[in-house]
């Protein structure tokens, strides 16, 4: 295992290559677009052996993927935010045909208007159709859930494909020191890909994806339904297996300092790691905060967020995304249903901060604490740091 | 499966099938072809296959075949096959993309002229004048020229054919087997609709090949770059003999024919002198 300085976007190159993906379809977009290169690379110079197919756009790129890896190879893409978007109808034939496609998505705005940078939007607007979705703290982490998300999707009872979600520029362009595993070590956690259930094969015909009849299309979508509950059965031995491989352990969702915790912040991504400093400045003031860090968000681990967190008074979750016409954002919403079904339920805050980029310093983290804390809770969804003008912003004097 | 009574495209298919052989993989956008696949659990053809959607029927292929190549199978022909409003309009994305880089995938466009699975709307390759559910006054405008743009990717074959000229057709399919060997190969094959052009079922082949003989429809190949016309057609019948076959054309007028007559002579001129 090598140690060596590479970003986010590096870190998913690195996976994919490590899972040794046979046939790439790339369509650059900002930020994900050195992925693209960095694979071209590894094709050109032979470190990868895979087909590269220079596609016209993300919903080309993802179709190829499904049509490749259905003749029984892995095949990678990634993409980010219109990218994503533009994806939308193919990523559901993906996740329909069970096709155990592994996706880095670096997180960025959706328009409107434009933005390059980093929220959960594109990834939330995704939810509900069928993706594994697993989100990063680190460059670490993107490589290492890379790897996990190839084991567990291609469970003969899962079969589900998986996004692994990396905030745009926080992630993708920061450089820090990541281990790469050996080839030899990942060959043994990560065999070679084998579809037994949905394949094209001269040899073994058969027609996939076929118009369906009322009578058997929604016990396919109750498979998929049970698929992931397969999947979070699954998902801790598959993670203990990295550990045993690669020594660094992962769960569905991680408690930081909540054991006595008065007030905790629920977070996704890279903004964990300011929420888990702050934390640590405000224990140093005497005052019991904690957070909870969701790594897998499809599936959702509500079982493990109502053991972990269930007996804490206050509870906010900051969501890097907005649900328009919710009370609340998407994280926030799951995290409620979870811990409503308690005697005793927390209330439950809901924030939004970081949208299009903006940054989540440790002033905010504290001021959602402060909220909690305080008792200052509403039903209704906070949004941290939005200016005072926020309503006249777009308006034209007269 | 079954398709309407004279519904070309399925005469059309038989041919294909007959000329990919058992060693291949079709890929079917959600279209009148759709018909080949089955339905539910069903496997309809003696070949794999895989219902794709409306615009992407060309990305489907090129990744199968590329995950085949990387196999070591590159023996299998992959062939996507899509109507013309999933080739010349909400496809041609897809479809140029895997042109220009070169795939080696068939792709047979069958074109009936208009979305004839959803009922008859009107396509860019609908022609001059056509009645369509979204052309009801008869469509103003030319038809878009699918195999200029083809052309303008310098694919190894390129071919026009009808279901009226199996020969032809059959000829040009083994050509674009084997051209699939070096890059993409491309037909255009016209496949009369008598659902959609409001035509007696028995008479489909008799205007397909109509449609030749009136020059509406051409047959040519461009082979690496050169073009040919497989059926002269130097006295053309007079096109009144094609438009009262098909209610479509219903009460096209003396002055329209006349402007058709022009434009297809025109094209045929063209196609003469080595252009499409």
């Amino acid at each position: 295992m090598k140690r060596v300085m590479l970003d986010g976007n590096g870190a998913a190159t690195e996976g994919m290559r490590l899972a040794r993906i046979r046939v790439v379809s790339a369509y650059p977009i900002t930020p994900q677009s050195p992925i693209s290169e960095k694979l071209a690379d590894y094709v050109t110079d032979g470190t990868l052996d895979a087909k590269y197919i220079r596609v016209e756009s993300e919903h080309s790129a993802m179709s190829c993927a499904i049509g490749a890896q259905l003749t029984g190879v892995r095949a990678g893409t990634a993409t980010a935010s219109v990218g994503l978007a533009l994806m939308h109808e193919v990523l559901g034939v993906a996740a329909g045909c069970r096709v155990p496609i592994v996706m880095p998505v670096v997180n960025r705005s959706l328009v409107s208007p434009w933005s390059l940078w980093c929220d959960h939007q594109d990834a939330m607007a995704e939810r509900d159709g069928g993706w594994m979705q697993f989100y990063a703290e680190s460059a670490q982490e993107v490589l290492d859930l890379i790897l996990i998300a190839y084991k567990l999707a291609e469970k003969n009872d899962v079969l589900l494909p998986a996004m692994v979600c990396l905030d745009g520029f926080f992630l993708s362009h920061m450089p820090d020191a990541v281990y790469v595993p050996a080839q030899e070590d990942v060959d043994k956690f990560l065999p070679a890909y084998k579809n037994d259930n949905l394949k094209l094969d001269p040899d073994d015909p058969m027609f996939i994806n076929d118009l369906t009849g009322s009578n058997e299309f929604m016990e396919m979508r109750f498979q998929q339904a049970v698929a992931f509950d397969y999947a979070q059965d699954l998902m801790p031995g598959v993670m203990a297996e990295f550990e045993e491989a690669f020594g660094r352990k992962y769960s569905m969702v991680e408690a930081y300092e909540c054991e006595d915790a008065e007030a905790v912040l629920v977070s996704l991504g890279s903004m964990s790691g300011t929420i888990k400093h702050t934390v640590d400045m405000m224990r140093e003031q005497g005052r019991k905060v904690g957070m909870l860090k969701i790594t897998s968000f499809r599936p959702f681990p509500a079982e493990a967020i109502r053991e972990l967190i269930g007996h804490v008074p206050h509870i906010g979750v900051i969501d890097r995304s907005a649900s328009l016409g919710s009370e609340t954002g998407p994280v926030c919403n799951e995290v409620r249903s979870a811990l409503q079904v308690l005697d005793k339920a927390p209330e439950v805050q809901g924030f939004v901060a970081g949208l299009g980029g903006r940054d989540v310093p440790p002033t905010t983290i504290e001021e959602a604490f402060d909220t909690l804390l305080n008792d200052k809770t509403v039903a209704a969804v906070k949004w941290l740091d939005v200016q005072d003008n926020a309503l006249r912003l777009r308006e034209v004097d007269a | 499966m079954s398709a309407c009574a004279g519904c070309g495209l399925e005469l059309g298919a038989r041919y294909i099938m007959e000329a990919l052989g058992e060693n291949s993989t079709l890929v079917i956008p959600p279209g009148c072809a759709a018909l080949f696949s089955g339905y539910g659990k069903e496997t309809v053809t003696k070949i794999p296959g895989f219902q794709g959607n409306l615009e992407n029927t060309a990305a489907y292929a090129a990744g199968i075949k590329a995950g085949y190549e990387m196999q070591g199978r590159e023996d299998i022909t992959v062939l996507g096959m899509a109507g013309d409003g999933a080739t010349v309009d909400i496809g041609l994305q897809s479809l140029s993309g895997a042109l220009e880089r070169g795939d080696k995938i068939l792709y047979v466009c069958y074109d009936n002229e208009a979305y004839m699975n959803t009922g008859v709307q009107g396509s860019a390759s609908t022609p001059t004048y056509a009645w369509t559910t979204t052309t009801p006054g008869g469509k103003q405008g030319y038809r878009k020229n699918l195999a200029k743009i083809v052309d303008a990717h310098r694919i190894p074959y390129l071919a026009t054919a009808s279901i009226g000229f199996v020969e032809d057709f059959r000829k040009k399919l083994a050509k674009a087997k084997e051209a699939t060997k070096t890059g993409p190969a491309f037909i255009h094959l016209f496949a009369p609709c008598p659902t959609g052009w409001r035509s007696r079922p028995d008479t489909s082949v008799e205007i397909a090949q109509l449609a030749v003989t009136t020059r509406c429809w051409p047959l040519f190949e461009i082979v690496d770059g050169v073009l040919s016309i497989t059926k002269e057609v130097k006295k053309p019948k007079p096109l009144t003999d094609y438009f009262k076959l098909q209610g479509r054309f219903k009460g096209i007028s003396d002055e329209q024919v006349e402007a058709v007559r022009q434009e297809v002579d025109a094209a045929y001129d063209r196609l003469m002198e080595g252009r499409v």
